[in-house]
């Protein structure tokens, strides 16, 4: 995990134009579905002990609905796409005009529903950093869970947790003009799929 | 019933300890475990979080004994020994280890949560330690809180509410 600590400025620099890239057209792909221009946030890259990797999107406890994915290829990690479940609402209502019960929860056509919009806006993200990058990367199909972050996001923590207590991760919020829609996606590539990223984009791996 | 007192927080890959009154409590268990030990005479609770089955994988330098099973459950039991307890009244219940998503045919990362379970199991029976309850298994995640006074269990989850054992 030391390797990670030593990472230059320009190194986070160039992983947070990878999350800038894949965000941007899932951002893209999302504001063709609303068609509504959707916002980005500067993405935030972060190397992040455990515990505060679920503060992101409000403490291990909150319920969210998240969608994820694990990459395989050139280089594997976790992918996962989170919402509130008042936006996994507003976007059912919007893009397929389904509204879900006010109990809270989602049935069987919803959550299959918000599984596929997931699985387009990772699938742009993920392509169009292959792209870039050059390196193959192709997405599981998507699995949907709604509950807590801690126990969501603990998934995508394991294959750091043989090497350390914190993980690196890409952090992209995206917003929808009045705020309606607002989804995180976190990229948390396995330890060793930096330095394939790295290498694929010419930056020098050896000297931190 | 789940209210604020004197709470001592357990993280993720951590463990600890409280005596005679107070709760100890970890939230957010998906795959993780949530492993107590108590002796009831003395009330004296530990909790540790458990993420991973075995320290045989570990490739970190330096270890943290409060993240694999095997390594994790001896140092419980020891600080609460060196707290007073008894290991031949100690008892352990656990929560978690979840599968909080479901592919079809994929490794063993997914199974984490199951792997994780029989592997505290099978330490827990070679410190002869009895494990007298657990909620394990499902595809939710739980928050677990040990009242250190009466070495009740309350487990929470999104899904079936609070449970106690």
């Amino acid at each position: 995990m030391e390797v990670f600590k030593h990472f230059k400025e320009f190194k986070m620099d160039v992983l947070k134009e990878v999350g800038n890239i894949g965000a941007g057209n899932a951002a893209t792909a999302l504001s063709r579905l609303l068609n509504k221009p959707v916002d980005m946030a500067v993405p935030k890259v972060q190397l992040l002990p455990f515990e505060d990797i679920s503060e992101k999107v409000g403490g291990a406890e909150q319920v969210v609905i998240a969608i994820f994915l694990r990459v395989e290829g050139d280089a594997p990690g976790n992918l996962f796409f989170i919402l509130s479940p008042e936006v996994a609402k507003s976007l059912l209502k919007r893009l397929v005009g389904i509204h879900p019960g006010a109990d809270g929860l989602f049935n069987e056509m919803e959550c299959s529903a918000l599984s596929e919009i997931g699985n387009i806006l990772a699938g742009s993200y993920l392509s169009s950093l292959a792209d870039f990058t050059n390196l193959s990367m192709s997405p599981t199909v998507p699995a949907l869970a709604m509950d807590m972050a801690g126990a969501i996001l603990s998934y995508g923590l394991l294959q750091f947790g043989q090497m350390g207590d914190d993980a690196l991760l890409i952090d992209t919020t995206f917003i929808e003009g009045d705020q309606e829609v607002e989804g995180q996606f976190f990229l948390i590539p396995d330890p060793d799929s930096f330095a394939k990223i790295f290498q694929s984009l010419g930056v020098p791996v050896d000297h931190d | 019933m789940i209210e604020e007192q004197s709470i001592v927080k357990v993280g993720m890959a951590d463990m600890n300890v409280v005596q005679r009154s107070g709760t100890i409590r970890t939230v957010g268990l998906g795959s993780c475990i949530g492993l107590t030990m108590y002796d009831p005479q003395l009330k004296v609770a530990g909790m540790v979080h458990v993420m991973l089955p075995s320290s045989d994988i570990a490739r970190e330098g330096q270890l943290n004994i409060a993240k694999y099973a095997d390594t994790a459950l001896p140092a419980l039991l020891d600080k609460l020994v060196h707290l007073g307890a008894s290991p031949s009244r100690i008892v352990a219940k656990m929560a978690g280890g979840s599968q909080m998503f479901a592919f079809a045919g994929t490794g063993d990362t997914m199974r984490i949560g199951p792997r994780n379970v029989e592997s505290c199991k099978l330490k827990l029976a070679e410190l002869q330690i009895p494990l007298i309850a657990e909620d394990t298994g499902g595809n939710y995640g739980r928050t677990i809180e040990l009242d250190a006074s009466t070495g009740i269990l309350y487990i929470r989850s999104v899904h079936t509410g609070v449970k106690e054992m």
